[in-house]
């Protein structure tokens, strides 16, 4: 009984995220490849309205709207690459969740690996210089040798 | 010695550096997004007029040979109650000034212009807000400048005050008469 409830648990825990899509019944593609083009292509695009979430997940009328231009267009039989550039020719790069890798956002995906690279050496160079000097071996001298010795002899003598 | 001690400053410059661009980003509206139509001929449209209205409709032709405002509104868009009167205030002063009505009923953006006065040459009805989105519109209400080879010099996104036309679009439209 209890496996059986946490199976069940198991299933509606799974089962969210696609009910929590904000996409209505009444927008759904018939053909389920095309729809799951359209959901992926949904979750990277951005709701201009709310401008963090995607329009696959905002309940804004703009997105919605959205929403059906891209079921529209891959109906046309528009390419993926299409259909994000027909949405950043009217509302910029903004619009794409993940910005495309070109010159001007090298910056943004360049450089933190920029700044790691330069903080390790930073960090080596660093190191290297301060590293503690190698104690330098020192023999012993004769009164010490003799010292040693007898403290050696004590110990090994027999407890009492 | 010297050289050394410059080298420890190299950090609280690039700290510096980061708080002042952070600083400025701080400064900036991030509701308020730049369009991608700047500089590029208004998106090839034809609009119905509204519905009980007399008038024309609105076309891409319609923006084409003077300097003129296309102005994206609603009734049930509160911030457009507000930018009205200066919309009105414009029209008086000889600015041309063209209306999208989005996602209006008929009847209820022409009971708005009845009780408000209308300052559109001309209005064209996008019912489905499609023409709007060709716009790169996101919100109501957002003012476009177009010059007289009908390409969109500027963008405002939200209701209109004193302070923009005095400081952006008066200006503005002053150069594109000229």
């Amino acid at each position: 009984m209890r496996r059986r409830l946490a199976i069940l648990a198991l299933a509606f825990a799974l089962s969210a995220p696609g009910a929590l899509a904000a996409t209505n019944p009444d927008e759904i593609l018939a053909d389920p490849v095309l729809e799951q083009r359209a959901r992926d292509l949904g979750k990277e695009l951005r709701c201009l309205v709310c401008q963090n979430q995607s329009i696959d997940d905002s309940d804004a009328d703009l997105a919605r709207d959205l929403r059906r231009i891209v079921r529209e267009r891959l109906l046309a039989g528009d390419s993926d690459a299409e259909i994000r550039e027909f949405l950043t020719a009217r509302y910029g790069e903004f619009v794409l969740l993940k910005p495309p890798v070109e010159p001007a956002t090298f910056g943004l995906w360049f450089g933190p690996f920029l700044v790691l690279v330069v903080a390790g050496l930073g960090a080596l160079v660093y190191l290297r210089r301060n590293r503690p000097a190698a104690p330098i071996a020192v023999p012993l001298s004769a009164d010490e040798r003799a010292r040693l010795q007898a403290l050696l002899e004590e110990e090994a003598k027999p407890s009492h | 010695m010297a050289a050394k001690r410059l080298l420890f400053l190299i950090p609280v410059l690039v700290f510096v550096g980061v708080g002042i661009g952070l600083a400025l980003g701080l400064t900036r509206d991030p509701s308020v997004l730049p369009s991608a139509l700047i500089d590029k001929p208004v998106p090839d449209f034809e609009l119905p007029p509204i519905e009980g209205l007399d008038g024309p409709g609105l076309s891409t032709e319609d923006l084409e040979g003077e300097v003129s405002l296309v102005n994206v509104f609603a009734s049930w868009c509160v911030p457009c109650r507000v930018e009205h009167p200066l919309l009105e205030r414009l029209a008086e002063q000889g600015v041309t000034i063209y209306g999208i009505n989005y996602k209006d009923p008929a009847d209820k953006a022409a009971a708005w212009l009845g009780e408000m006065g209308n300052p559109y040459a001309k209005i064209g009805a996008d019912r489905s807000g499609r023409v709007a989105i060709d716009w790169g519109v996101y919100g109501v209400p957002e003012t476009f400048v177009i010059d007289r080879h009908g390409r969109i010099r500027h963008r405002h996104v939200g209701p209109l005050q004193a302070r923009d036309l005095d400081g952006m679009i008066l200006p503005m439209l002053a150069e594109l008469n000229e």
